[in-house]
């Protein structure tokens, strides 16, 4: 199978992720791995404290509180195209959790609706981290897609 | 060669003293220069793989329960030809003295230790308090991974018998002592999995009929140490009526937490017979016409 095959269907941000790991051995994997969850960005103030405000999901090893922002979907004409954003919680004691999180802001954050929506499903296992982490671990990172897409699917829905 | 043991006061009551190393004790072995000799050799073993990446103590290296002691296909643990190459990749030889240490009050270390343990690795010890105790303490972390020079650690036939029970085991054993070591709402089978954690897929909830509940960290100390041999007594032999000659079988739900409590079994109580029943809850909800008993015992 070629990189091209393994990420059929991605957008092109999320694709060049893939791509990235497809290049490296499961060890140098893991390094960049560690970098997605090194920069995966604070939340912004308006968040900090309101846990309320964030999802959880429940699949993940360790805890991880995301939010979803559907940017200009008033228009229901244009709510395909409006922007998405994402942001992140997991404290540094889960660093493949944060890893997980800091690629899928990476690849999806300021996508349009239509974009998101269109990921597929099994994305996060064409990162070639199923070997690197095991395939069991990936598990948090499926849940994670599946939440951000549900709650897009809803706050752009008009 | 295997270095000396940790004659710290605080452990001296113990069984066994002679598994457990302070903190103190690892930092004056740094200072030394002994880590990561062919006589002592430091393992971290965790449950987030990604965490040793993030920084570690010195001179240690990684070993992940799933990646390097599991098999890769069927569910069990990995033969003795690729423990030889996993041991002997990271230096370790037959009669190096290992150091376990990891998150989570060192339960993935446990369980590390138990799965040397299947091997007969003669020399094996947990750092009292794990990875937390040490970074609490503001002591030394890198992210530097040393190199290591493989050395040749024999092909061992994994020895399961004294200290691992299958199901048909367990459904022999039932009426005699066994310990769940989940949390209650498990115990009880309110719940599946453990509190905050994902669904691990059991078909359903309860415990191992007569199951005794002492949920693992009851043997833990604010800390992550692990408690004093009296106030171990005190919960597993006067508030459970278990005693040393029993014969014990532990479960959890995948087997990692009650490495632990075999640990303080086998090793700060000296109880002879304990087995550790790594197939656990998510084999035993899953399993078809076993018994379960449901509430809170």
């Amino acid at each position: 199978m070629t990189a091209g095959q393994v990420t059929a269907g991605l957008p092109e941000s999320l694709d060049e992720i893939a791509q990235d790991f497809a290049a490296l051995s499961a060890r140098d994997r893991l390094t960049l791995l560690l970098d997605f969850s090194d920069e995966l960005p604070e939340l912004p103030e308006r968040y900090q404290g309101h846990a309320e405000l964030l999802e959880r999901v429940d699949e993940c090893q360790s805890p991880l509180f995301l939010a979803v922002e559907v940017e200009g979907a008033q228009d229901a004409a244009r709510s395909q195209q409006a922007t998405v954003r994402l942001f992140f919680q997991a404290p540094p004691e889960a660093p493949t959790t944060r890893g997980f999180a800091g690629i899928l802001h990476e690849g999806l954050d300021g996508l349009t609706v239509g974009e998101v929506l269109a990921i597929p499903d099994d994305a996060p296992y064409r990162f070639g981290l199923g070997e690197a982490v095991s395939p069991l671990r990936l598990r948090g990172m499926v849940a994670m897609l599946t939440r951000i897409k549900r709650q897009v699917r809803i706050k752009s829905a008009v | 060669m295997a270095v000396a043991s940790d004659d710290n006061s605080t452990f001296k009551d113990y069984a066994h003293p002679e598994r457990l190393v302070t903190t103190d004790w690892l930092a004056r072995q740094l200072s030394y220069g002994v880590v990561g000799s062919s006589d002592l050799v430091v393992l971290e073993s965790d449950e987030d793989v990604l965490l040793y990446e993030t920084g570690h103590i010195p001179g240690a290296v990684k070993v992940d329960w799933h990646l390097d002691l599991n098999d890769p296909v069927k569910r069990d643990y990995v033969d003795g030809e690729r423990f030889a190459q996993v041991l002997g990749e990271r230096g370790i030889g037959r009669d190096t003295t290992v150091v376990i240490y990891g998150d989570k009050s060192n339960w993935w270390a446990a369980y590390a230790l138990w799965v040397f343990t299947l091997f007969g690795h003669e020399d094996v010890r947990l750092l009292d308090g794990g990875r937390a105790k040490w970074v609490a303490e503001g002591r030394e972390i890198t992210r530097d991974v040393p190199d290591r020079t493989s050395v040749k650690y024999p092909v061992v036939e994994r020895n399961d018998a004294p200290i691992r029970a299958f199901k048909d085991e367990v459904l022999a054993h039932i009426g005699q002592p066994m310990v769940d070591v989940r949390s209650p709402g498990e115990f009880s089978g309110e719940l599946l999995h453990m509190p905050d954690y994902p669904q691990e897929g059991a078909m359903r909830g309860g415990h191992i009929p007569r199951a005794r509940s002492v949920p693992w960290a009851r043997a833990a100390a604010e800390d992550g140490t692990f408690k004093s041999r009296s106030d171990l007594e005190a919960i597993y032999l006067t508030e459970q009526g278990l005693a040393p000659s029993d014969d014990v079988v532990a479960y959890c739900r995948i087997g990692e937490r009650s490495s632990h409590t075999w640990f303080v079994l086998t090793h700060l109580l000296g109880f002879d017979t304990v087995r550790n029943y790594d197939g656990s809850w998510t084999e035993w909800g899953n399993a078809v016409q076993v018994p379960i008993e449901v509430g809170a015992g």
